[in-house]
């Protein structure tokens, strides 16, 4: 009896399930991300004036600045520890394509680190005061956003992995890739919050993640493959 | 074979490095005199603009940084897809090359940009459109060197900025009209615009001048530090000893 070769897809989804059982093992990777979000929002009060009027202007910037770098945060750990101990370098001998594999990797990345920053949005948004925020316009803003992030993410991630000094490297390859998510997504939060249509960037925060989904994994796979040399 | 024959001869380090020394006056000399004629046309003989006075000249030096910083980043780009698909060596020296060259430009556009906008828009910076893309183009710049540095291993080190600068490339445009949509204050094109120039021949010619000059600049110093990177990869090679050789035996 031969054995059923596996799918593309099926070895995409295997790592899915794997990663996150991973993930939930070790549940600070889930929550220090989120954390550090909340943590960051909180400084802003404290720096600035805390005047209702001034929080509720700045409070789109604020969680799209605390999400940019909280999702940083945890994307040091997208690739760290399959790299040491040779899981990736086995994904990449395993005939599947690579993209696709690292596409799931990083949707699960998504999932961990996206996820909670979506949830915990509405708490900074009402934190900061912004009350007719129309609470399911500003989840999808940052749901969207976050998806890119972590989709360029993946790219600069996998590109540091065999240099040193990883983490400083990682923020000045990445965050100026993302300005235009950061553009569009707070201009969309910031409208949310107003209470006020916000299609437009909205639909350009999805172009931007069907483009990314389309490319970013290749650059992924071909970035991973040189830093595994 | 034919047509493809000259790239690959092109693009064998030795031929390059015989080729590129003898281009460097070729291109060194025409920017000299162009930019000596374009900058004392432009700084000198050119009337002061009715509206802004003498602070418009630095257009001379401005515009033309504007264009290399762009040039330089799609110069960088292509050079490098061509190092990681076809696994040309040289191509990945460009590349290396190009950048710091580049992020000069940018930050020379930045820097006469702040001074021209400190009397006419009465401050240092604002948080407009092109300033801002130029800004991040910068940065881009900027993240590039960083990662080839971060790598010990050359060969390393060429594809993974490459691969970067591709990415990088995809962005730029996605970068320019995020940005633009976002905030704009900076004026329109004033060459490149429909109904031809609004300049009187004596501004423009001077400026075309300067554009000309400064592209071939870039050229010259492309030639010097691809030569340099010919030289710090190839330091083991034997035709740079037989090169080398008479010259050290003479010593």
């Amino acid at each position: 009896m031969t054995a059923q070769p596996t799918t593309a897809l099926r070895a995409a989804g295997l790592i899915l399930r794997r990663d996150l059982a991973l993930a939930f093992r070790r549940w600070e990777q889930v929550t220090h991300p989120v954390v550090f979000f909340l943590i960051v929002a909180t400084l802003f009060p404290l720096a600035l004036d805390p005047k209702p009027s001034l929080l509720r202007d700045i409070a789109a910037g604020v969680v799209w600045v605390s999400a940019l770098l909280s999702s940083m945060l945890a994307l040091e750990t997208l690739y760290r520890a399959d790299v040491e101990d040779g899981t990736l370098e086995q994904l990449t001998l395993t005939g599947q394509p690579l993209a696709l594999l690292l596409l799931a990797k990083t949707t699960t990345h998504w999932l961990l680190s996206g996820v909670p920053l979506v949830l915990a949005s509405p708490i900074v948004a009402i934190a900061f005061g912004a009350t007719g925020t129309s609470q399911g316009v500003l989840m999808a803003s940052v749901a969207l956003g976050t998806g890119v992030l972590s989709l360029i993410g993946s790219v600069g991630a996998a590109l540091t992995l065999g240099s040193r000094r990883g983490s400083v490297l990682l923020s000045l390859l990445v965050l100026p890739l993302i300005m235009p998510v950061l553009i569009f997504g707070a201009r969309a939060t910031d409208l949310a919050m107003q209470g006020e249509a916000a299609d437009g960037p909205l639909w350009l925060l999805g172009a931007m993640l069907i483009f990314a989904i389309t490319l970013t994994p290749f650059a992924s796979a071909a970035a991973l493959r040189i830093s595994l040399e | 074979m034919g047509t493809w024959t000259w790239f690959h001869k092109l693009s064998s380090p030795p031929h390059f490095y015989r080729i590129a020394g003898k281009m460097i006056p070729w291109f060194a000399i025409p920017a000299a005199l162009l930019m000596a004629y374009g900058l004392y046309a432009g700084l000198v003989l050119a009337p002061a603009d009715y509206q802004q006075g003498d602070a418009f000249r630095i257009i001379y030096v401005h515009a033309p940084a504007a264009w290399l910083s762009l040039m330089c980043y799609s110069v960088m780009a292509v050079a490098a897809a061509v190092g990681l698909v076809w696994r040309i060596k040289l191509a990945h020296a460009l590349a290396a090359a190009t950048a710091p060259i580049g992020a000069s430009f940018a930050f020379l556009c930045l820097a006469t940009g702040s001074i021209w906008g400190r009397p006419m828009w009465g401050t240092w910076w604002t948080w407009d459109a092109r300033l801002t893309s130029q800004l991040i183009l910068l940065f881009l710049y900027l993240g590039y060197m960083a990662l080839r540095s971060a790598y010990d291993d050359l060969g390393k080190a060429d594809r993974a900025s490459a691969v970067l600068a591709v990415v990088g490339i995809v962005n730029v445009p996605i970068i320019h009209f995020s940005v633009t949509w976002w905030n704009s204050l900076h004026q329109g094109s004033t060459v490149l615009r429909k109904g031809g120039p609004a300049m009187p021949p004596s501004m423009l010619i001077p400026l075309i001048a300067c554009f000309f000059g400064f592209t071939f600049l870039y050229a010259a110093l492309a030639c010097v530090r691809v030569r340099a990177e010919v030289l710090r990869r190839e330091r083991n090679a034997h035709w740079l000893k037989d090169l080398t050789a008479p010259r050290l035996g003479a010593q």
